[in-house]
C-alpha cells in the first residue's frame, strides 16, 4: 500500500533522466509508438457522484451526449480505417459498458487486433468515494466483461475520467493487471510500487491527448498534427540512447471529425515511413520493458 | 468511505443507447443518401440571427454570447446588434455573389422587432429555421412544459406572421433540450430539429421528427470564440473538411453533409467577412457540391430513405 508521506503519495522512486539502464526495443527501433482509442460510452441521465458531476447541464446535456455519441454512429470507424491504412493497430481504453450498447463498435476493434483495457464501466461513473469492494466491484466487472465480449483478458488500466482512489494501484496488481496509464511522469516504462504484484506504469499522455490539444491548448487540426510530429521526432532521436515511448491516445468524436483526420493521417503516414518507429500495442511494450528488468519489481 | 450503491447500479446497461428517443445506426453502412444530380456534399450554410435581451435571464441557463457586465450592458448587447444590422447584410451579400441559398435560425423577436430582416431572407430564397423566441428563451429540463410548448408556439407564430410561411424546422439555443422537446417540437408541427450532433446525415427519433445535424465542432463560434482562431483557419478546416467528406462520398457512393453554422456578429466583422466570402466562392465552385437550404436536405433525404 503506498503510503502518502509529506504529500508524496509513493507511486515510485525519483530517477532522473540521465543515465539511465539501456532500454533496446526490437530491430534497433528508438522509440515504442502506441495509439490509444478511447472508446467511450458516456451515459445520458447517470446517478450523482457526490464528489463529481457529469454534465454541465441538466440531464440530457444534449451536446455533451450527442458528441460522444458521434464516436459510435460516425467517427470510429473513419479514425480506425486511418489507422489501420498505416499499420497502427489500436489499444483501446474501454468503457466496458460498449461491449453491451454498442458491440458492433467492440468488435470492429476486436477485429482489427486491438488490444483492450479497462476505463471503467461508463466514462461517466467516478471512482471517487468507492471503498474497497465497490472498485474490486469494477475491476472484476471489467475484467470479465471484456473477457466475455472479445476473448481478450484485459492487462490494464485508464481509470475511468481519470478518477482513482489510493487504492486503485495495488487492487489492479492483485488482480494480475500489468500496466497502468494513469501516471505521467516520464517518457520511458516505469516500475510502480505496489503492495502485491508487479505494476508498470507505461506513458500515456494528458499532453497530446486530442483532448488537449484542441479544447486546453484550443490548436487547430493542423496545429495539433505538427505538435505530434515534433512530439515523435524528439522521442525518436533520445530513443538511441534507451527506448522511448510515445503515445497518442485519441477520442474519435474529436480526432475522427471531417476537418481533423486529414491533418491526423498526415502524422500516422509520416511515422510509419519513418523507420525509428516500433509501432505496436501497449502490451509488447510493457513485455518488452519487463525482459529488460532485473529482479522482479526492479 | 462508500458510494451510494446506486453509483454502482446500471438499469440501463444493454443493448443500444440508454434512452429510448432513437435508436443505434452506423453511417458508414447505412443505404447510401442521393443528393439531387448525384452531388457528393450538400453544403447546409445556417446563420443564427438573434436578439439578447440587455435584461439576460438565467432560467434555465444563460444563453452563449449573451449579456455579461453588470446592467446596463451596452457593450453585448450593442455588439449583437451589430450583427443583425451589419454583419448578416455582409453574409447575405457573400451568399447572393456565389448565388447560394441557406438556412437561418431567427429567434421570434427578430420577426416581432425588424420584420425588414425576415422581408429580406424570403427574398433571397433562404429559408427561416425557428430558434426560439429571444436570447432569454432558452430549454433545459426543469422548464416546465406548458412554458416550453409556449415558447414554441410563441416563436413559430411570430416567424410565420413576419414571412408567411410557418417554419418546418427548429435550433433550440445552444442546441440546448430537455427530455420534452423532442415530443413537443412534434407536437407543434415541425419536420425537424437540429439540436444533436451526434450524426453526419439526417436520422429520425423513434416518434418520426428528424433530426438534421448541425455540428457544433464546425461552428465559428466553436472555433473563432471558443478556440480563437482566426477566420482564415476556420475557411482552411472548414476547405479540409470538405475534401474530405467529398472523398468519403466518392468512396462510399453515398452523399455526405457539411454544416456552416455561422453568426453575423462573429463572422460578419469587416477583418473576417473575407475569410467566410472566399470559403463560399470556392465551395460554389466545386462541381461536386450541392448548396441547400435544410428543408432542402431533409426532403433530399426522405426520398432516398424509404
Amino acid at each position: 500500500m503506498p503510503q502518502t508521506l509529506n504529500g508524496d503519495p509513493g507511486l515510485y522512486d525519483f530517477s532522473p533522466y540521465r543515465d539511465r539502464p539501456r532500454i533496446i526495443w526490437p530491430n534497433g527501433k528508438t522509440v515504442a509508438v502506441w495509439v490509444a482509442p478511447n472508446l467511450e460510452y458516456y451515459e445520458i441521465d447517470p446517478p450523482a457522484n457526490p464528489h463529481r458531476k457529469s454534465w454541465t447541464k441538466p440531464h440530457p446535456d444534449v451536446v455533451g451526449y450527442g458528441h460522444r455519441d458521434h464516436s459510435n454512429r460516425v467517427s470510429h470507424w473513419r479514425m480506425a480505417d486511418a489507422m489501420s491504412r498505416h499499420g497502427f493497430p489500436g489499444s483501446v481504453s474501454l468503457s466496458v459498458a460498449l461491449c453491451q450498447h454498442h458491440p458492433e463498435v467492440v468488435a470492429d476493434a476486436n477485429a482489427r487486433g486491438w488490444e483492450f483495457f479497462s476505463h471503467g464501466i461508463y466514462n461517466t461513473r467516478y471512482s471517487y468515494g468507492m471503498d474497497e469492494a465497490q472498485e474490486r466491484q469494477i475491476i472484476e466487472d471489467s475484467i470479465r466483461t471484456v473477457k466475455d465480449a472479445t476473448g481478450q483478458t484485459i492487462r490494464g488500466w485508464l481509470a475511468p475520467a481519470l478518477t482513482h482512489t489510493s487504492r486503485t494501484l495495488d487492487l489492479i496488481a492483485e488482480y494480475g493487471l500489468d500496466y497502468t496509464c494513469d501516471l505521467y511522469h516520464d517518457d520511458q516504462v516505469q516500475a510502480v510500487k505496489t503492495a502485491t504484484g508487479d505494476l508498470a506504469s507505461i506513458p500515456y499522455s494528458l499532453e497530446v491527448n486530442d483532448h488537449y490539444g484542441f479544447f486546453v491548448y484550443n490548436m487547430s487540426p493542423r496545429e495539433y498534427a505538427d505538435a505530434l510530429i515534433r512530439q515523435y521526432e524528439r522521442l525518436a532521436v533520445e530513443g538511441e540512447k534507451s527506448g522511448t515511448v510515445m503515445c497518442i491516445p485519441l477520442h474519435a468524436y474529436l480526432i475522427g471529425q471531417p476537418h481533423r483526420i486529414a491533418a491526423f493521417e498526415g502524422v500516422l503516414e509520416h511515422i510509419a515511413a519513418d523507420g525509428r518507429a516500433w509501432i505496436t500495442r501497449a502490451g509488447e511494450i510493457v513485455d518488452a520493458w519487463r525482459a529488460q528488468q532485473t529482479g522482479a519489481a526492479a | 468511505m462508500t458510494l451510494d450503491a446506486a453509483c454502482l447500479e446500471y438499469p440501463n446497461r444493454r443493448q443500444g443507447y440508454d434512452h429510448d428517443l432513437y435508436a443505434w445506426s452506423n453511417l458508414h453502412e447505412r443505404k447510401p443518401v442521393v443528393w439531387p444530380t448525384g452531388k457528393g456534399v450538400a453544403v447546409w450554410v445556417c446563420i443564427d440571427l438573434e436578439w439578447f435581451p440587455i435584461t439576460p435571464e438565467d432560467q434555465p441557463f444563460r444563453a452563449p454570447g449573451h449579456m455579461q457586465t453588470a446592467y446596463p450592458d451596452y457593450r453585448h448587447y450593442t455588439s449583437r446588434e451589430y450583427g443583425t444590422r451589419v454583419g448578416f447584410y455582409r453574409l447575405l451579400d457573400a451568399l447572393a455573389k456565389a448565388n447560394v441559398v441557406a438556412s437561418v435560425a431567427v429567434n421570434g423577436a427578430v420577426a416581432e422587432r425588424y420584420p425588414q430582416v425576415i422581408a429580406d431572407i424570403v427574398a433571397a430564397g433562404h429559408e427561416i429555421i425557428a430558434h426560439s423566441t429571444d436570447m432569454n428563451g432558452t430549454i433545459a429540463t426543469g422548464l416546465p412544459e406548458a412554458d416550453e410548448r409556449a415558447l414554441i408556439q410563441h416563436s413559430l407564430d411570430a416567424l410565420e406572421k413576419a414571412s408567411g410561411q410557418r417554419p418546418r424546422g427548429w435550433l433550440s439555443i445552444a442546441r440546448s433540450q430537455s427530455w420534452n422537446t423532442v415530443r413537443l417540437l412534434k407536437e407543434a408541427g415541425l419536420d425537424y430539429s437540429c439540436d444533436w450532433v451526434n450524426d453526419e446525415l439526417p436520422w429520425r427519433f423513434n416518434n418520426g421528427l428528424i433530426n438534421l445535424p448541425l455540428n457544433h465542432e464546425l461552428s465559428d463560434r466553436q472555433i473563432v470564440t471558443v478556440q480563437q482562431h482566426s477566420a482564415e483557419s476556420y475557411a482552411q478546416q472548414m476547405t479540409d473538411a470538405y475534401d474530405w467528406l467529398s472523398r468519403e462520398a466518392k468512396q462510399s457512393g453515398g452523399g455526405r453533409l457539411l454544416p456552416l453554422n455561422v453568426t453575423p456578429y462573429i463572422l460578419g466583422l469587416p477583418y473576417r467577412i473575407e475569410a467566410f466570402e472566399r470559403l463560399i466562392a470556392d465551395l460554389a465552385a466545386r462541381p461536386d457540391a450541392w448548396f441547400a437550404r435544410g428543408d432542402q436536405i431533409i426532403e433530399a433525404w426522405s426520398a432516398s430513405e424509404g
